[in-house]
């Protein structure tokens, strides 16, 4: 293993700042994988870690085959993470809308450039992200349509479920979108929960992570990824929206499967404690993302579902 | 007439509501009737826009018998975002000028801008006036995207700015207020003047003449024709050059904002208040005038401190 700087900027009032990977195998630079850019995703570092411990493992019992480079890299944005802000420390822009950079530019752009010099010759990269609502998932990996990353490459994460995401325009300054500009086979990974850790989630995302890197014939790993894989079109997803705003009482979580009828959440008088709304499931299917946090607002979309194959 | 455009409520005792209120001509039915719209407040942390809103209103309520048209004022876009002191929308923490044209079906943001759009859309002129962030001042100032700037530098020549600065599209730009409506051919003037959490006043009332100038050239307004500034006009990327910091530090300037400089001149200094020691000094790559400036001193590494807009545009004797 090779633990090294990235990227550095100096700091005035805090340490410098400091973007740290961890290098294991040497040769043709095969995978990078990506944890943190906003300073919310702790799950997604502590995938990254237990990914790291993992590759140590592997390093020492030489179950990495020769010629391969991986490339780990916990945070790209450790300063957000410390003060406990999402986006950038002082302008509160997202270096994950700044890619690939711009080195002559503001300072996300110049973290962006200078990540992304590191990482853009890599075969595949991996990114742990984040949902912009607060919320828990099924697990599950996305890539963009309009890219190099396909299906069967998808598969090899061996993941249940694998969701095919029409491109944005606020998509073309992410990491992911640009990784493929460079000829590189991207994926974004999903795991369970963003701002708290779970164990459980972090062992399905290495696994995953395992999965993939054995299946492209880099690591000696005896994985067993899901029977049955489903593909879905991220147009497919059904929300269930709040028509009122106040507390929110989840009634089910994700990965649940439910009967259509079934009351899915109840959104509570903040004053009165009387239930003004119970969502209710439209249709047979699972639960695939669910709300988390205590209040929620009118019109938003607190439910997603997949429909039941 | 006040009118909720769109509203949503909150959770705890509270609903958030997009507010405008319309001014018509005495008497007047408000079919036909040419219509402008002053737009400001889609960044909370963005202030200028509030004089304007408050200064227009003022003088056309005493010269009301010239008003020919409709003026629509929706001063706060974000209205929670204005009153905590935020630029995105408090609680989702996105910024409002990504989320357009938005989506009537969509979440509780997509909603609410789809419902700004629905309601502007149709107006014969919309000018979004935004006020820079809490670090840079800019001289008044329309910027406008290459794809619109057929239609919209005729327009923006008549509303007193110092500066019309056209740059290139970006695919993320598509998510603007702006954009979507100058897409669906409602005309769209981004002004950009002062300084974040602040009023420059001075800005504030030259943008009341040249809305009044506009009202005039549109038909809303039956005033006397005034003289409107001459403003320069940028088109090539080359003409504009960034002062980024070389070093994290205190910025401190030593030229005044709008200042005509001449190449090498020192525009400020970088500093060190730990160890009393200069980090770099800026200095201007090119000679021109320095239309942008720093006004939060604190800077990273790579933090903008300015920009020129070269000699050869700026006309200045």
């Amino acid at each position: 293993m090779n633990k090294r700087v990235l990227f550095e900027i100096k700091g005035m009032y805090r340490d410098d700042f400091r973007v740290t990977g961890y290098e294991f195998g040497e040769g043709e630079k095969t995978v990078c994988i990506v944890g943190n850019s906003r300073g919310n995703e702790i799950q997604q570092i502590y995938c990254c870690s237990q990914l790291i411990k993992k590759m140590k493992q592997l390093e020492e019992e030489n179950r990495i085959i020769e010629g391969n480079k991986i490339l780990i890299i916990p945070s790209i944005n450790p300063y957000s993470v410390n003060i406990q802000k999402r986006f950038w420390s002082t302008d509160n822009t997202d270096i994950n809308r700044m890619f690939p950079g711009y080195n002559l530019g503001e300072t996300t752009q110049r973290i962006a450039d200078g990540v992304f010099n590191e990482i853009k010759d890599y075969k595949y990269g991996i990114q742990f992200t984040s949902f912009y609502m607060p919320g828990d998932f099924v697990p599950h990996v996305r890539y963009m349509k309009e890219g190099f990353s396909t299906q069967e490459e998808a598969k090899k994460f061996g993941l249940k479920y694998i969701v095919e995401r029409n491109v944005r325009p606020y998509d073309t300054a992410t990491l992911n979108y640009n990784w493929q500009v460079w000829d590189t086979i991207a994926f974004s990974l999903y795991t369970n929960t963003t701002e708290r850790i779970s164990n459980t989630g972090a062992g399905q995302a290495v696994l995953s992570v395992m999965n993939f890197l054995a299946n492209n014939g880099v690591i000696k790993y005896s994985a067993i990824g899901a029977k049955k894989i489903r593909i879905i079109d991220d147009a497919e997803f059904i929300s269930v929206k709040t028509e009122k705003s106040g507390f929110f009482d989840a009634l089910v979580k994700a990965g649940d499967k439910v009967e259509a009828g079934t009351p899915l959440a109840h959104i509570i008088n903040p004053y009165e404690g009387t239930i003004l709304e119970t969502l209710y499931s439209p249709l047979n299917g699972t639960i695939f993302f669910i709300h988390n946090a205590p209040i929620t607002y009118a019109n938003t979309a607190v439910i997603k579902m997949l429909e039941e194959e | 007439m006040v009118e909720v455009v769109a509203s949503v409520g909150l959770p705890i005792d509270e609903k958030l509501m997009i507010k405008k209120n319309r001014i018509i001509p005495d008497g007047k039915k408000e079919a036909h009737l040419k219509r402008i719209s002053i737009v400001t407040g889609i960044h909370g942390d963005e202030l200028e826009g509030q004089y304007v809103c408050y200064e227009l209103q003022r003088r056309i309520a005493m010269e009301k018998d010239k008003l020919t048209g409709i003026v629509d004022i929706y001063p706060a876009m974000n209205p929670l975002g204005i009153d905590s002191i935020t630029r995105g929308i408090p609680a989702f923490d996105l910024d409002m000028n990504r989320l357009f044209p938005g989506d009537i079906e969509g979440n509780m943001t997509e909603y609410l801008a789809a419902g700004i759009v629905k309601d502007v859309a149709g107006s014969d002129c919309v000018v979004d006036i935004h006020a820079s962030n809490i670090y840079l001042t800019e001289i008044p100032q329309i910027r406008i995207n290459e794809l619109h700037k057929d239609f919209l530098v005729p327009l923006a020549k008549c509303a007193n700015v110092d500066f019309i600065w056209v740059h290139g599209a970006s695919t993320v730009l598509e998510s603007t207020f702006a954009h979507s409506l100058n897409s669906i051919g409602t005309p769209v003037l981004v002004v950009e003047m002062g300084v974040g959490m602040r009023i420059t006043k001075a800005y504030g009332n030259q943008m009341v003449e040249g809305i009044f100038n506009l009202m005039r050239e549109l038909g809303i307004w039956s005033g006397d024709p005034v003289v409107v500034r001459e403003p320069m006009i940028s088109q090539d990327g080359d003409d504009v050059s960034y002062l980024n910091a070389t070093a994290s530090g205190l910025f401190v300037p030593e030229v005044s904002h709008g200042a005509r400089l001449k190449e090498g001149e020192l525009i400020g200094k970088i500093v060190d208040p730990l160890c009393g020691t200069v980090l770099d000094e800026v200095r201007a790559p090119q000679a021109g005038m320095l239309f942008t400036i720093r006004d939060f001193p604190i800077v990273d590494e790579g933090s903008l401190m300015g920009r020129i807009l070269k000699e050869e545009v700026c006309k200045y004797e």
